[in-house]
């Protein structure tokens, strides 16, 4: 201990000098690779700054170098927790750069499969939520439920994650046998286990008093930074691009866009939920639509993938029939599946801005094609990139500890943040 | 309102507003950028308000060679607008819009950290995404796919993509 430090302890004089804490990358409470660097003064936090990047995979750069089918796979690894709306905005992009559109029950699919990931990517939100405010036994409610989604999505796609099941055109098979039970089963189940949440949560003394009136974020500052989605909505602005842009057919669903004003944590965790309702209802819808057949995929050999695809016993697989044609009955058929395969879809030249609501907010896909087999240009306008750019307006002036319920309540995924 | 209307609207200021596939785009002079959005942001019958996103696309060999895009949304009105700028290869620098749209910050980071465009008048213009002793722009046309020493795998060269024997 120094002269100066000895004296200032006995005379009662308080060190005024600050603290800067690092917290993250590597932290269970930042969802993912995220780094704040706090500078703290005792429990209050005077400045913070968020720094990003530490998942950044150069999935715009690398769809330049693949066919316009590829691009699919590598836009649904973004933001992994809602891959249907990477791969639906990516695909309405490409298909309105073409001047198509999916056939019918390809729209009433993707709006299945993105209301349903909605769900899944709340209840992540939830789960993470409550295990970050102490709440764990939640933790295990939201991946309990998720993993029933998660099964359907398996069902459908193959995959559990990154399904690239949507694809330019229409989406790549139909549901499997049984899908709409599963689906019909999920509906009847999820109702209950919300108010299940909601029992557990709403009214608990611990989760009001580490939600409520914390991370106010008011409705001009929220604009201005560019905040969309539940945070936008929890601030009372009812911006919800499927409302107010309808694509895939949102237009005729009947659906609530609900909106709170007291913009903070908690009206962002019961705004959240309420949206889970609404999702609940949008599938429901879908799957009465689906009950009629059609196809998925459209018939323009130009544009669909070269494929007759059925469940085979390793999982997805072409169907030994088509197999056969390409292989040993046409030539020509063999010439246009290997066209179709290697070289991809021609796309005119031109640039398109589409956006999707994502559970995260406006997700906008900004493509350029030079008219060729490649993209030219891919931005994705990634909501949980440009929301986190409110961290420092919510976290400073607050306690360091509020600044977990307020990482929590923006729900941002890294792998869409840093791309 | 649609697209064409817009166009018809934002055409009684600048010229040189065109639409295709039903999205209406504006092409500026990058001395006329900042001077423009404040004005299409407060007519009342516009009212872009709202600025969704900042990118650019890197055309080697031409003029302009760089395009930077801004897409304007109205939350009252909902339609969009994009803005685009265009960049000759040298000096590509535009002005900041973080005085007329504070969420330009970090997209105009990210736009710099990609293309290295700079844009005069950032409060904080450093790369974002990218480490800070980052050499070069990855996003430029120029700049291959690969082709870096990488931090694994004992600072192995891993060669570009269309030079991989698989």
């Amino acid at each position: 201990m120094s002269e100066r430090e000895v004296d200032a302890l006995s005379t009662g004089e308080v060190r005024q000098e600050t603290m800067i804490v690092n917290m993250g990358p590597q932290h269970p409470s930042t969802h993912g690779v995220l780094r704040l660097l706090l500078e703290l003064d005792g429990e209050t936090v005077v400045s913070c700054e968020p720094i990003i990047g530490y998942l950044h995979t150069g999935i715009e750069k690398n769809t330049e170098y693949r066919t316009w089918q590829q691009g699919v796979t590598f836009v649904t690894r973004a933001d992994y927790l809602s891959p249907f709306f990477n791969e639906t905005a990516y695909c309405l992009a490409v298909e309105k750069l073409l001047g198509i559109e999916a056939p019918p029950r390809a729209q009433v699919l993707r709006v299945l499969f993105m209301e349903m990931n909605r769900i899944a990517s709340h209840l992540v939100w939830l789960a993470t939520a409550g295990m970050e405010l102490g709440a764990v036994s939640v933790m295990l409610y939201g991946f309990r439920e998720r993993e029933t989604i998660l099964d359907i999505f398996e069902a459908a796609t193959g995959l559990r994650m990154n399904h690239a099941y949507v694809r330019i055109g229409g989406v790549v098979m139909d549901l499997p046998d049984g899908g709409l039970d599963a689906i019909g089963d999920f509906t009847a189940m999820m109702p209950g286990r919300i108010r299940e949440y909601e029992n557990l949560l709403s009214r608990n003394p611990i989760w009001v008093e580490r939600n409520a009136g914390v991370g106010v974020l008011k409705a001009e500052t929220a604009l201005g930074l560019g905040v969309t989605g539940p945070v936008l909505r929890s601030a009372g602005v009812a911006k919800d691009v499927r409302r107010d842009e309808p694509y895939c057919g949102y237009e005729t669903y009947e659906f609530d866009v609900p909106v709170r004003e007291t913009a903070d944590c908690y009206g962002r965790f019961e705004l959240r939920l309420e949206e889970m309702r609404e999702s609940l209802r949008i599938v429901e819808q879908c799957s009465e639509r689906l009950r009629e057949p059609g196809h998925v995929m459209i018939e323009d050999p130009k544009v669909a993938w070269p494929a007759r695809l059925e469940v085979g016993s390793d999982g997805i697989g072409n169907a030994p029939s088509y197999v056969t044609h390409i292989m040993e009955e046409s030539m020509e058929a063999l010439i246009h599946h290997f066209k179709m395969v290697t070289e991809g879809v021609s796309v005119p030249a031109g640039e398109v801005y589409v956006p999707v609501e994502s559970p995260r907010g406006e997700l906008g896909f900004y493509v350029v094609s030079d008219g060729g087999h490649r993209p030219y240009r891919v931005k994705i306008r990634d909501p949980s990139f440009v929301n986190l750019q409110s961290v420092p307006a919510m976290v400073e002036g607050g306690l360091v500890a509020d600044a977990i319920a307020v990482i929590s309540s923006l729900d941002p995924v890294m792998g869409g943040v840093d791309r | 309102m649609n697209a064409q209307e817009l166009a018809d609207r934002v055409g009684e200021r600048h010229p040189s507003v065109v639409v295709a596939r039903q999205e209406a785009t504006l092409t500026l002079e990058r001395t006329e950028l900042l001077g423009a959005l404040a004005p299409l942001r407060d007519d009342p019958e516009l009212r872009l308000d709202f600025l969704s996103s900042i990118t650019a696309s890197d055309r080697p060999g031409r003029d302009p060679r760089f395009w930077v895009a801004y897409e304007l949304y109205s939350l009252e009105l909902r339609h969009r607008l994009r803005v685009k700028v265009g960049l000759a290869e040298d000096g590509a620098s535009v002005p900041s819009v973080t005085s007329v749209f504070p969420t330009a910050n970090w997209l105009e980071r990210e736009t710099y950290d990609f293309y290295g465009i700079v844009f005069d008048g950032h409060p904080d213009l450093r790369r974002i995404l990218l480490p800070d002793g980052w050499e070069g722009w990855p996003l430029r046309k120029t700049e291959e796919l690969g082709g870096v020493n990488t931090w694994y795998h004992g600072g192995a060269f891993i060669p570009p993509v269309d030079r991989r024997i698989t």
